[in-house]
């Protein structure tokens, strides 16, 4: 039985970019992977900052394994504050591979709380899927870690229908 | 547009880009020059701008689009002026490789193959996530990381013979413990002893030819002798500490008003309190690795004595791919002490330098070079070219030329394996869909990237050896 459950508040905020992007850009993904020779490069989206951090997990979780087939089993917290947003994503993106490392778990579903005050900004997150299973749990590659090689984000205009957050980021694998 | 300066020496001039404050210069051959992304010839740019760079970036010939420098790049930086960035080490620090030799043939192994590569790939954990089969107290981590392979060997893994043959004997000075984050430690305790994943291996080998008689013979290796390749680094501890202190240089970056066209490149200048610290912990990862290799060196002779009750399994050399280390270099005439970066690039030494042992030290030391899955692998000599031209340095491995999205496109785990089983390879592995990423096709060939460093006498040929049986993670 899945125990992963949103909060009431939780469950008023938007829904998740990709059930909700298509009806305004059809083309568009939650993200997608950029060429590289050696290493795993995406670009995350997202309506807002949350989704495009949320999208980015998504993106690298899905380099290292195919999220349908992690089961929504156990939830985990991930708190972090930075002085730039930047370094917020890098942390948090650096956070989940610690806890890939340490809990031995492979994550599927992402939830952001961003807040900024005083000139910092502050992660309230949590991240749910389960503990890897070899029989089930096919790897593709495994993430080292999060560079800061080409890494940004960026705010876009979405051509009058709102704008458009994306996430540059290149994995070591 | 490079300038040719040799058939195997082509230079990045200062007006490439920006803030250039010495030229590149890449050690290739025209042939392998054609292979190299442009995106790599503006890293080898990048690290030109860094201050306190001495005589030139450079790159091996087995150079490849990476992250901050190139893999396979290679600088030096003024311990007056100059800085240290973890962008010119990696993120998984001591990379590296140990070959070890037997005293047996091909012949009387070639029954046994199966048997050892399921031994090994039981014994010696390895994939994504694997635990080790250590259980080591929060003691004895902090020994690892202080005194590396030698706590290793004091611990029962090894012999002390084994510390001569590991560059830097095995410990490299200046570890910081309290420079190693919790998480570090965290992700340290249970993954030492394990191999990894990616293109990190253990491999049963075959010299199948010999180039320099002589040579060899001061190494140990002969024709049709079985030789065993372990080829992985810090982990999860190595990783962590990168992604803690790339975050530390970053606020100094600003600190000290440092332009950077990367932000991998992120650095401090030396003598201050970031650039010691990270010098500290990226130490105590070199240590926890080369701690890493000595305990699957004697998992692995375990194995093989299960099988060969008087097998010697003697370490010919480890050496470190991912580090920066201060070392003594000419320049401009004059001794002077370097903070020396390699990235996936190997230290070369030639003959005399006093950081070789003394069993190698008339003729060079000896230089892995590990092949990809399936193809050979070459130990080289370190030669007197290495000193003059590259800071004592030379290539790493093959060099991949094809992205692993491309590689999962164009083949199918289970072909790869299927393909080296032909060809006699015995492969076993964790995850069989990593095995396309690692396909033998996606790199260069290997015995093309040696060729450039032997004609410029940066390390000569020594012995070629091929692999029987691979055990991945």
């Amino acid at each position: 039985m899945p125990i992963w459950a949103f909060s009431a508040e939780q469950e008023a905020r938007p829904q998740p970019i990709n059930k909700r992007l298509p009806l305004i850009y059809p083309d568009m993904e939650p993200f997608e992977y950029l060429e590289h020779t050696a290493d795993v490069k995406f670009r995350a989206r997202g309506r807002s900052l949350e989704e495009v951090f949320e999208n980015a997990a998504l993106a690298m979780m899905t380099s290292m394994i195919d999220p349908s087939t992690v089961r929504l089993e156990e939830t985990w917290p991930v708190e972090t504050e930075s002085e730039s947003l930047e370094a917020l994503l890098y942390q948090w993106l650096s956070e989940l591979l610690f806890l890939f490392d340490v809990e031995l778990a492979v994550f599927s579903k992402f939830d952001v709380a961003l807040e900024e005050a005083e000139g910092r900004w502050k992660l309230s997150g949590r991240v749910g899927g389960e503990r890897v299973d070899p029989e089930r749990h096919l790897f593709e590659t495994e993430v080292k870690a999060v560079t800061l090689h080409q890494f940004e984000i960026k705010k876009e205009d979405g051509e009058g229908e709102g704008e458009v957050w994306t996430a540059q980021v290149v994995l070591d694998v | 547009m490079l300038n040719k300066v040799d058939d195997y020496i082509f230079e990045v001039p200062m007006d490439h880009q920006k803030g250039m404050l010495v030229p590149g210069r890449i050690f290739i051959s025209e042939k392998l020059l054609a292979q190299v992304e442009p995106g790599t010839i503006d890293q080898v740019a990048n690290v030109a701008t860094l201050p306190g760079i001495v005589d030139y970036s450079m790159a091996m010939p087995d150079a490849h689009l990476g992250y901050g420098f190139p893999i396979g790049g290679v600088a030096a930086f003024r311990e007056d002026g100059g800085v240290i960035s973890p962008g010119g080490v990696g993120f998984d620090i001591n990379c590296g490789v140990r070959m070890l030799r037997t005293d047996l043939g091909a012949n009387d192994v070639a029954p046994m193959i199966s048997n050892l590569v399921e031994d090994l790939f039981h014994d010696v954990p390895s994939g994504v996530g694997a635990k080790g089969r250590l259980r080591v107290s929060e003691h004895e981590l902090d020994e690892a990381f202080t005194r590396g392979a030698a706590w290793a060997v004091e611990a029962g893994f090894g012999v002390p013979e084994d510390l001569e043959h590991c560059e830097e004997n095995g410990r490299l000075a200046g570890a910081k413990t309290d420079q190693v984050s919790l998480k570090a430690r965290k992700r340290g305790r249970p993954q030492l002893g394990t191999l990894g994943s990616g293109n990190h291996f253990l491999e049963i080998q075959r010299v199948d030819k010999i180039f320099d008689e002589r040579l060899a013979e001061q190494f140990g290796l002969f024709e049709g002798q079985i030789t065993v390749m372990i080829h992985c680094g810090s982990r999860g501890a190595g990783h962590q500490i990168c992604t803690d202190h790339l975050q530390v240089l970053s606020g100094a970056v600003r600190k000290y008003g440092i332009e950077l066209p990367d932000k991998q490149l992120a650095c401090a200048p030396l003598g201050t309190p970031e650039a010691d610290n990270y010098f500290g912990a990226m130490a105590a990862a070199a240590n926890y690795a080369w701690a890493n290799r000595q305990i699957i060196s004697a998992w692995t002779r375990e194995v093989f004595e299960r099988y060969f009750a008087d097998a010697r399994l003697d370490l010919v050399y480890d050496v470190a791919h991912n580090v920066a280390k201060v070392e003594e270099h000419n320049v401009d005439g004059s001794k002077e002490r370097l903070y020396v970066h390699r990235k996936g690039a190997t230290r070369a030494f030639g003959p005399g330098r006093p950081e070789i042992p003394a069993a190698y030290r008339d003729v060079g030391q000896p230089v892995i070079i590990p092949g990809s899955m399936g193809t050979p692998s070459y130990v080289l000599c370190g030669s007197r070219g290495a000193m003059k031209l590259t800071f004592g340095s030379a290539c790493h491995g093959a060099g991949r030329i094809m992205s692993r999205t491309q590689a999962k496109k164009t083949y199918a785990g289970t072909e790869v394996k299927d393909g080296l089983t032909r060809r006699g390879i015995k492969v076993m592995a964790t995850s069989p869909k990593m095995l396309a990423e690692e396909a033998p096709e996606v790199y260069k060939p290997s015995g093309e990237v040696v060729d450039v460093v032997h004609h410029l006498d940066i390390a000569r040929k020594v012995a070629r050896v091929v692999p029987l049986g691979v055990s991945k993670g």
